[in-house]
């Protein structure tokens, strides 16, 4: 397991380029991933690697192939400082934890860190750097393993009811 | 109590009243797919257990990416989803009519205070209508097509003021640059921009359409347009609607405010590689440029097109720059056919291409060589966004846009 660090306004064409949107197999897009900005990446990631970046991870196109090119390189779990809002629901939605740590950007590239989730913080360099918590309607769908487990146990949607964030 | 548009259209849709950071199960009016993201959640749909849509007549299927099919992959793409709208009874627009959010806005899909929901980042784009209507993802678009309704977290509203008129040959697209440039790529993450004051007041459609278009430039959810008049005039005979003037209370919370003065606006550029890097059009005039896209979602209606054509008047374009101009609908191609624009570009050089996204997906055509450098009207200038990553986009208005085509570098529209 290694950290890979990025810096911030990390786009979804960089994670994934337009040309390659044809693909939905996640192993196949993951040969892909970071193509022409961080080669070594679709390279030599292994199962169980951790992007960490600055700001605004994930901006621009919805692309979903973009969480999923990642999930196909062994990717489990994103930390920023903070993502872009239609990329952290589609990374939520396909099984990768994207999760929020003001500090990410202390974390070194190359680094080996332990996510405490439970406890709410990452170990990084002998230090504890709080990770915020997800927002609980969300946490009901990391909780089912992805928007597509949590639907099929629905027969109907109840609308508008509704909850704090 | 106070709401902001936003929170009066969420209260509206769900019957009692809903606040900014409450999240709701939300029923949606529209839900719209293409030809990228349309597969997927076509597939996630089944692997919910997905069998019929929840509405045929509140989806709206085409294809505008990858038109004509550019590859055996897309080519089967586009079979794959004409047999699933046979197959639910979906009317399919399939590829002749043109670009996704342009062909919703023409056909009167998009009304006001309806939730919209569009497997495409730029769907924000339908606030022009007075819509909330935001982008997401393939598989919460699985969720849509099998429910009719998905989890929203009800934005906060960021106010932006414009006032004034804009001098000649500034106009909406320098303006929402301007305020990109100001806010940053971040800087309405989880929230809704609400664009008011006399610009956009006296704003026409098109020029409304540019602006919401970008809301998701700043991490915006959605960028709207208070409805009024103008929306009026757009919608009558596109759809029936008893339009209901919708607009923030007095006294509603705002999460920040930004005040913009239109009076004062210079052309503006976005500079590689993000679209918040916004300077003066001086800061890199003589810049050399090989390619110029006039189109897109963004800036490719009949509008745009004439406003080039105005720059452009009877000469004709510089001979080392591949111009490439796409009417962003069939119907806008038309107005520009009978209105002489189009002929106007054909003989200045301009290779003239039939309705779609374009060069701005970065995969049909119009590529970019490695030290290549493009000046686009469309929305996004990502390294490698249009090709290679040591390819540069430089975003404009359609102004700039044909005024530098002319040059063959950067120049200023005011100048020429």
């Amino acid at each position: 397991m290694r950290v890979w660090k990025f810096g911030d306004n990390i786009d979804t064409d960089a994670i994934i380029p337009g040309r390659y949107l044809v693909i939905y197999d996640p192993r196949t897009l993951a040969a892909h991933a970071f193509e022409g900005t961080r080669d070594e990446f679709a390279e030599s990631a292994r199962e169980g690697d951790i992007i960490v970046a600055g700001r605004n991870f994930g901006c621009g196109s919805s692309r979903e192939h973009a969480p999923l090119a990642l999930l196909g390189a062994g990717v489990r779990v994103v930390i920023a400082r903070s993502f872009a809002r239609i990329f952290y629901r589609n990374a939520i939605n396909v099984g990768i934890l994207p999760l929020v740590c003001r500090d990410a950007p202390s974390i070194e590239d190359g680094s080996a860190i332990a996510v405490h989730l439970r406890d709410g913080y990452i170990e990084s360099g002998g230090k504890k750097l709080p990770i915020e918590p997800v927002p609980a309607f969300l946490q009901e769908i990391i909780d089912a393993g992805g928007l597509v487990e949590y639907a099929k146990k629905l027969e109907r949607v109840e609308t508008c009811t509704g909850s704090q964030s | 109590m106070a709401a902001t548009l936003v929170e009066k259209i969420f209260s509206q849709k769900c019957g009692r009243s809903v606040r900014a950071g409450e999240v709701v199960m939300a029923p949606v009016d529209l839900a719209m797919v293409h030809d990228i993201t349309g597969p997927l959640a076509v597939q996630k749909f089944r692997e919910m257990g997905g069998t019929r849509v929840f509405d045929p007549g509140k989806i709206v299927l085409l294809f505008d990416h990858q038109v004509p099919a550019d590859s055996i992959s897309a080519a089967n793409n586009h079979v794959f989803l004409r047999k699933f709208a046979i197959e639910q009874e979906i009317p399919n627009l399939d590829l002749r009519e043109g670009i996704c959010h342009q062909v919703v806005m023409e056909r009167g899909r998009a009304g006001p205070g309806e939730i919209i929901v569009g497997a495409d980042s730029h769907t924000c784009m339908y606030g022009a209508a007075g819509a909330f209507a935001t982008g997401i993802g393939s598989t919460d678009m699985g969720f849509v097509l099998k429910f009719g309704a998905l989890y929203f977290r009800v934005p906060e509203t960021i106010r932006i003021v414009a006032t004034g008129t804009f001098p000649p040959r500034v106009g909406p697209k320098d303006l929402i640059l301007e305020i990109t440039g100001r806010l940053g790529a971040d800087g309405a993450t989880y929230q809704a921009l609400e664009f008011t004051g006399s610009t956009f007041q006296t704003m026409d459609m098109p020029g409304r359409m540019t602006c919401c278009n970008m809301a998701v430039e700043m991490g915006a959810k959605a960028g709207i347009v208070p409805p009024d008049r103008v929306t009026g005039e757009y919608l009558a005979g596109r759809r029936d609607t008893s339009l209901v003037s919708l607009s923030s209370d007095p006294g509603a919370r705002f999460a920040q405010e930004y005040s913009f003065n239109a009076e004062d606006l210079t052309p503006r550029v976005a500079v590689p590689h993000n679209v918040d890097q916004v300077v003066d059009v001086s800061r890199v005039a003589g810049t050399p440029i090989d390619q110029v896209f006039i189109g897109s979602c963004t800036n490719g209606r009949f509008e745009d097109l004439k406003e080039a054509a105005d720059v452009l008047g009877n000469r004709s374009f510089h001979p080392s720059v591949r111009v490439i101009v796409i009417p962003a609908s069939r119907t806008e191609y038309l107005k520009a056919l009978r209105a002489g624009i189009i002929e106007k570009f054909v003989s200045a050089g301009a290779l003239v291409e039939a309705p779609c996204c374009g060069p701005c997906m970065g995969g049909a055509f119009g590529l970019l060589a490695p030290g290549e450098v493009s000046l686009s009207t469309s929305n996004r200038n990502f390294r490698g966004r249009q090709g290679s990553t040591e390819a540069s986009v430089y975003l404009c208005s359609p102004a700039t846009a044909a005024a530098s085509a002319i040059n063959g570098q950067i120049t200023d529209p005011r100048e020429v």
